[in-house]
């Protein structure tokens, strides 16, 4: 029999919190964490505006000087402050860097879209272009390359079993979820840490901005400017940040008396081959629908069973589309569920959203509340004769019982994740 | 040469994590297997001790130093 997979501890470094705790009150009150950057301005970026967590204080440079990250890319960094966190949260024991244990069945799944692409272009191209390769110093590798993160964990917590990075752009995050519970549910592991982050990186942005992808309107209310869902929606916002999960297997997190935040019931992912409405941009409806379907099946459940959908939703044209492909993927034309955006308040943190958003669902499971899907208070014509209005909350819902969320991410390359969490009874 | 073992411990103490591994510490100490410092950071001293003293330190010098008399004897030889 396959084993049942749960979330025991979490973390996160985002925009609108440096901790599970704030992060919540800042969900609950519906807060947003876009702000003017003048970098941006100053390079001619069109969209002006973006999400960066605030990552410089004291406590955070002791960290960075023990684990020797002092001139790591802020991949790296959101990603080490995030993951202790959630090995903290989880009540697990912080091994000596010198001492011989190791854990075998412990591993890592941790992805980023841009990885360390500010590092490539702050430090990389300026100090070889001026010939002076002596000066890049023996950590420029540990920092540049896809498995960064995932090494760096890997000595911290003295991770032994699988220890891999993952990069499917902006469903990255779910991906590493995923990939870390099918793990555990084959029997190869008893717990992951997984996750996925995304830099402040003007030079990664640029890519997007240069694409028209950004909003660019609200350069001047950047607290209005993330509108997924409405009618005035002008493009995605920009952001950063990290959030990582301790994935476990059930008997495991009962045996150590481990605090249960949600079950993983059920997930899927697949791409749609960027045929039939799919292309590098855009999702294929279909496979998005079967991403959705098969995560039920998966679940053993129905589309009626589903209390919150935790979308995508990013604020661009394709939020219609998504809002669709929800509706025929849970066969349902009455009695719809709620449907929220958390990049109404952060932003979209591009690889790490998949991650920080199955946080923000596995809290709103646990607490019982859904958050505002804020700036979408002139909702899109075409999402009004598809969605129940009264199922897209303004305003926090406290006091909700909720048992399933179906979280998903898509993203470029026209890649699908679909995770459906179960509140542990 | 008091300034140059002051200096020279203050940049190798940013790349020991060990605890304790000071309480021992004398001039024949090794720099990788008493203090402890991971072996690819050697290169980071170095570039260091280039930046301090504006001096550069060959690699054939480099393959030489084992202990803290070592270094604080190649940069004497190199200022003086």
């Amino acid at each position: 029999m396959s084993k049942r997979v749960v979330i025991t501890g979490l973390g996160v470094i985002s925009p609108i919190g440096n901790d599970i705790e704030s992060f919540k009150l800042s969900m609950q009150k519906g807060i947003s964490g876009i702000k003017y950057i003048k970098e941006l301005a100053d390079y001619n970026f069109a969209s002006q505006i973006g999400g960066v967590p605030d990552i410089n204080n004291s406590e955070y440079e002791k960290i960075f000087e023990k684990f020797e990250l002092k001139d790591a890319d802020l991949t790296v960094k959101y990603s080490v402050l995030a993951a202790l966190q959630a090995w903290n949260d989880a009540k697990l024991e912080l091994p000596d860097k010198f001492a011989e244990n190791i854990n075998e069945n412990y591993g890592a799944v941790i992805g980023s879209c841009a990885g360390g692409a500010e590092l490539y272009a702050r430090k990389l191209y300026p100090l070889v272009n001026s010939k002076n390769i002596r000066k890049l110093g023996s950590q420029i590798i540990e920092n540049l390359m896809h498995s960064g993160t995932t090494a760096v964990l890997s000595n911290i917590f003295a991770l032994a079993n699988q220890t891999i990075s993952n990069s499917s752009a902006c469903a990255t995050g779910a991906e590493s979820i995923i990939m870390a519970s099918e793990k555990i549910k084959q029997s190869k592991a008893s717990l992951f840490i997984a996750g996925s982050a995304d830099p402040y990186s003007p030079y990664m942005w640029a890519g997007f901005d240069s694409m028209r992808l950004l909003a660019r309107k609200f350069n001047d209310k950047p607290t209005q400017a993330s509108r997924p869902l409405s009618a005035s929606a002008d493009g995605f916002v920009a952001s950063a940040g990290a959030g990582m999960l301790i994935v476990e297997e059930l008997n495991h997190a009962l045996n150590r008396n481990a605090k249960i935040y949600a079950e993983i019931v059920g997930y899927e992912y697949n791409s749609g081959g960027q045929r039939n409405g799919g292309s590098m941009t855009a999702s294929n409806p279909k496979r998005v629908i079967d991403c959705i379907k098969s995560a039920l099946n998966n679940a053993n459940i129905s589309g009626k069973d589903i209390d919150l959908i935790c979308g995508h939703l990013t604020g661009t044209k394709f939020d219609y589309q998504e809002v669709a492909n929800w509706k025929t993927a849970l066969n349902l034309n009455e009695k719809l569920p709620f449907i929220n955006s958390l990049k109404s308040l952060l932003g979209h943190t591009i690889g790490a959203a998949g991650a920080i958003e199955t946080i923000a669902a596995i809290l709103q499971l646990q607490n019982n509340f859904i958050h505002p899907s804020i700036n979408c208070e002139d909702l899109n014509e075409n999402i009004k004769t598809i969605w129940d209005k009264n199922k897209i909350p303004q305003k926090l819902i406290k006091d909700i019982n909720l048992n399933y969320i179906a979280k998903a991410s898509f993203g470029f390359g026209d890649v699908n994740s679909c995770i459906i969490l179960k509140k542990f009874k | 040469m008091e300034n140059i073992k002051t200096n020279l411990i203050n940049i190798l103490k940013k790349y020991t994590l060990a605890k304790d591994v000071w309480k021992n510490f004398n001039e024949n100490s090794s720099i990788i297997s008493d203090l402890k410092i991971n072996s690819a950071r050697i290169v980071d001293i170095v570039i260091d001790l280039e930046e301090k003293y504006d001096i550069e330190i060959t690699d054939e010098e480099l393959e030489k130093l084992t202990c803290f008399k070592d270094i604080v004897k190649l940069i004497d030889s190199k200022i003086n």
